[in-house]
C-alpha cells in the first residue's frame, strides 16, 4: 500500500547501519550469554555422568555454585532418590541404545532440600569415529506442570472414589431390591394360606349330585373377598351359599371369615335360607353398621334336598348377588332371578328374594361372583363381559357337568387376561345323568 | 504353559557350550545384555528371558501375589531352567537379580551350578552396621514417587520410547518393548526390589560366585560389594572401573571379560 500524496520515506546508509546496531544491542549477541541465561537449564556431561558444564539458569534454580558441581559431581547426584533410581534403571540403559531421550520426568534436588520437578532431554554425542563422546541435557522447569498433573491426580481419585461410591450404592439397592422381592413372596405365601382357609379344603361328596368349585386369586399381595361353602344340614339335606364382601385386604379377609362361619352355625339353627341371611344381616349390622363402620356383602344361601327320581329340589335366597345360572340337560340355560334382595349388613332389617327350582339328571346349576361378569373384554373400561354374554356361553356348554362347566369357565377367565382384575368364585352343583358309583369330590381351583 | 513363550526365552551361542543364563534386573529386559551377549556366544549356549511383567514376557501370567515376592521371580528361573532341560547353569544377574540368583540356587540346587553377582545389593536400606546406601527416608520418598507416578515410569513414558526415527536398526520391536513396563507392575517390582532384605540368605550360597562391582555405583556402592564378598566365602570381587549401575552398557567390554576370565578359571 503506498501512500502516493505524501514524500516517499527517506532512504540512507546512515539509518539502515543504525538499525542493525539496534538489533544487535537488543538481541544477545555473545553465544555465551544465550547458553548461560536461557530460559531452560543446560548441562554437558561425560559419558560416565560427571557435570563438565552446566548452565548459570540450571545452577540458580538449584541454589549451587558453579564451582561446586563441575567436575566434581555427576547428574545423578543433582536427582531425588526416586529421580536418580529411574536414571539408572531406564535412563541411562535407554540414552545409551538410543543415543538420545525426550522429555522424561524427573526431580531434582535444590541446595535448600526442596525437589524441582523437571522435565529432561538428552542427547549423545559421538566422535567421527562414531564413539560416544558426551552427552548433552537441556533441563525444562516442571513446576507448574506437576501441579497441574497433580491436580489431574487428584481429580481422578475423586472419580475413582465417586464411581466406587456409586457402586456400592448400586449395591445397596439391588440387596433393598432383593430383600423387597424377598418379603414379597413371603407376604404372599403368607396371603395364599390365609386365603386358603377362606375356602373349605375340598367340597364334600354328596350323593346323588356333583359339586366343583374354583378360585381365581387377582393378585398374590391382596386377599380377596369371595366365599363358598358347601355342607350337610342332616342325613338328606344339604346347604350352600357363594358371596362377596366389599372391599379388598385383610378388612375384607376378616369379614368374610365372620360372614362364612355366622352362615355355617345359622344353617345349623335356622336352615330355611331367608332365615339364615337374616341372621348375617343381623350379625354384620350389629357389628359393623351401628358402629359407624358399614361393612357388607352379597351373598345366595341355598337348600338342596333330593327327590326321588334322582331330583334335586333347590330353594335359594339372595341378598343383592347376581342371580344364579341354571344349564338344563335340553342344552338351554337361564337364569334364576332374585330380585329386590338387599346387601347383606346395610339395614337392621332387610328384604331378601326367594326362588326355588327342580334339578333332574343333567341338570347343572352355577353361582358366580361379579369378577365374571364385570371382567372387561375390550380396550374400554365400560366393555365388559355380561349376564347376556354369560348365558349365552352357558348354553353352548349345556348340557354339562358340574365339572365341565368349572373348566369350561376357568378357561374363559384365563382368556380375559388382564381384564379379569377381580378375585372370582364359581360354585358349580350338578344332577349326573347316571348316578356315579361313587361320588365325586372337587377341590377348589 | 508355554514357560519359554511366557518369559520370552532367547537361546544363542555355541551349541555345545556350557550354559550361561543371563537375568535382567528392575527396570528393562533382557536387551540389557545385547552388548556382552557376542563375546559370551563363542563358547557358552546363552540363556536370556524376560521376568514375567518386563519387557516380552506374557503379561496375563502376571500376578501381584507371586510377583510381591523375589522367590517368585526365582521361580521363573528355576520354571526356564526346567523347560529346557539345563542343570549346573552359570545364572548371572544384575542387580536385585543376583538375589534372585542366590534363592533360585537354594531352591534348586541341581539347576545352579554358578554364580555371577552384578552390581548387586541384598539390602538398599541402611541398617545398624550396614550401609546399604539409601536411608528409611529415602525408601519413602522413593515408595511415594512409584505411587505417585510422577517419575518417567509413568505411562506418560510410552511415547518416548515410541520408536527412534534416526536409527531405525533399533527396530520398532525393540524401541517399544525395551523398558516399557506397565506402570502398576513396575511398582509392585521396585517395592519387591527395594524392601526385601536378603542378607541371611547369603550365607546359605555354596557354589563359586563371582561378585562383579562398579567402582561408582549410585545404587550399590562399594561397602554393599565388600559385604556380599564377606557373606559368601565361596565369593570372589571384581571392581569393574566403571560408572553407574549397569556395567553391561557403560563397560561391556571389561564387563564381558571380568566373567569370561572367571568362567574360564572354573574350568
Amino acid at each position: 500500500m503506498s501512500r502516493v500524496d505524501e514524500e516517499p520515506e527517506p532512504t540512507g546508509t546512515g539509518d539502515e547501519a543504525g538499525t542493525t546496531a539496534a538489533f544487535t544491542a537488543l538481541l544477545e549477541d555473545s553465544a555465551e550469554e544465550l547458553y548461560e541465561s536461557a530460559p531452560c537449564g543446560y548441562l554437558s556431561t561425560l559419558m560416565d555422568g560427571t557435570i563438565a558444564k552446566v548452565n548459570a539458569t540450571l545452577l540458580s534454580w538449584l541454589g549451587l555454585e558453579c564451582a561446586a558441581v563441575v567436575g566434581r559431581v555427576r547428574f545423578t547426584d543433582l536427582l531425588s532418590i526416586g529421580g536418580k533410581l529411574y536414571h539408572e534403571t531406564h535412563f541411562a540403559p535407554l540414552l545409551q541404545m538410543q543415543g538420545e531421550l525426550r522429555g522424561i520426568a524427573l526431580e531434582m534436588k535444590t541446595a535448600g532440600g526442596g525437589r524441582l520437578p523437571v522435565l529432561v532431554s538428552s542427547v549423545v554425542k559421538y566422535t567421527s569415529g562414531g564413539e560416544p563422546l558426551l552427552i548433552r541435557t537441556t533441563v525444562f522447569d516442571a513446576s507448574d506442570r506437576r501441579a497441574y498433573e497433580q491436580e489431574l491426580l487428584r481429580r481422578r481419585q475423586e472419580a475413582e472414589q465417586a464411581r466406587a461410591e456409586a457402586e456400592q450404592a448400586r449395591m445397596e439397592a439391588e440387596q433393598a431390591r432383593q430383600q423387597a422381592e424377598a418379603d414379597r413372596g413371603r407376604l404372599a405365601d403368607a396371603l395364599a394360606v390365609l386365603q386358603k382357609s377362606l375356602l373349605p379344603d375340598a367340597l364334600p361328596a354328596l350323593p346323588g349330585l356333583e359339586a366343583a368349585g374354583y378360585y381365581h386369586t387377582a393378585s398374590p399381595y391382596q386377599l380377596g373377598g369371595d366365599f363358598y361353602d358347601l355342607f350337610p344340614l342332616d342325613e338328606d339335606r344339604w346347604a350352600f351359599f357363594l358371596g362377596d364382601v366389599c372391599g379388598k385386604g385383610p378388612q375384607a379377609a376378616s369379614l368374610t371369615s365372620l360372614s362364612r362361619y355366622t352362615l355355617r352355625s345359622a344353617a345349623h339353627h335356622a336352615p330355611e335360607p331367608i332365615a339364615a341371611l337374616t341372621t348375617l344381616n343381623t350379625v354384620l349390622h350389629e357389628r359393623f353398621t351401628n358402629g359407624g363402620d358399614p361393612r357388607y356383602c352379597t351373598v345366595i344361601f341355598g337348600q338342596l334336598e333330593p327327590q326321588p327320581g334322582g331330583h334335586v329340589t333347590v330353594r335359594l335366597a339372595s341378598g343383592g348377588h347376581p342371580s344364579a345360572l341354571v344349564l338344563r340337560a335340553d342344552g338351554t340355560a337361564e337364569f334364576l332371578p332374585t330380585p329386590g334382595g338387599l346387601l347383606v349388613g346395610i339395614l337392621p332389617t332387610a328384604p331378601f328374594a326367594t326362588a326355588e327350582t327342580t334339578l333332574a339328571p343333567g341338570d347343572t346349576l352355577l353361582l358366580y361372583t361379579d369378577g365374571l361378569t364385570e371382567a372387561r373384554t375390550g380396550p374400554a373400561r365400560d366393555s365388559l363381559f355380561g349376564e347376556d354374554a354369560l348365558r349365552t356361553f352357558a348354553a353352548c356348554q349345556a348340557p354339562a357337568t358340574a365339572q365341565e362347566l368349572i373348566t369350561a369357565l376357568s378357561g374363559l377367565l384365563e382368556s380375559f387376561g388382564d381384564g379379569l382384575d377381580d378375585d372370582t368364585a364359581l360354585l358349580a352343583l350338578g344332577v349326573p345323568t347316571h348316578p356315579p358309583t361313587r361320588p365325586a369330590t372337587n377341590r377348589p381351583g | 504353559m508355554d514357560i519359554l513363550r511366557r518369559n520370552n526365552v532367547t537361546v544363542t551361542g555355541s551349541a555345545d557350550g556350557p550354559v550361561v543364563m543371563l537375568a535382567h534386573g528392575f527396570g528393562c529386559d533382557q536387551n540389557m545384555w545385547r552388548l556382552i551377549v557376542p563375546a559370551l556366544a563363542e563358547r557358552y549356549r546363552v540363556v536370556l528371558f524376560d521376568y514375567v511383567g518386563s519387557g516380552s514376557s506374557d503379561l496375563t501370567a502376571w500376578s501381584p501375589e507371586r510377583y510381591s515376592s523375589l522367590q517368585g521371580y526365582a521361580q521363573d528361573v528355576i520354571e526356564v531352567c526346567e523347560a529346557l532341560g539345563h542343570e549346573q547353569v552359570v545364572f548371572v544377574g544384575h542387580s536385585v537379580s543376583a538375589m534372585v540368583g542366590v534363592l533360585a540356587a537354594e531352591a534348586a540346587p541341581e539347576r545352579i551350578g554358578t554364580l555371577v553377582m552384578v552390581a548387586p545389593s541384598p539390602c538398599y536400606l541402611d541398617d545398624e552396621g550396614y550401609r546399604g546406601g539409601f536411608s528409611a527416608e529415602d525408601i519413602d520418598e522413593l515408595l511415594a514417587s512409584l505411587e505417585s507416578n510422577y517419575l518417567g515410569w509413568s505411562s506418560a513414558m510410552a511415547p518416548v520410547i515410541m520408536g527412534n526415527p534416526e536409527r531405525p536398526e533399533l527396530g520398532q520391536e525393540l524401541t517399544n518393548s525395551f523398558c516399557a513396563t506397565d506402570p502398576d507392575i513396575a511398582r509392585v517390582f521396585a517395592r519387591t526390589t527395594f524392601l526385601t532384605d536378603s542378607r541371611e540368605d547369603l550365607k546359605k550360597v555354596s557354589v563359586p560366585t563371582l561378585v562383579l562391582e562398579c567402582s561408582q555405583d549410585a545404587i550399590a556402592p562399594r561397602e554393599v560389594g565388600a559385604y556380599v564378598h564377606a557373606a559368601i566365602p565361596s565369593s570372589r570381587l571384581v571392581t569393574l572401573d566403571a560408572t553407574g549401575h549397569c556395567p553391561q552398557l557403560s563397560a561391556p567390554e571389561a564387563t564381558a571379560q571380568a566373567l569370561l576370565d572367571f568362567l574360564g578359571a572354573q574350568r
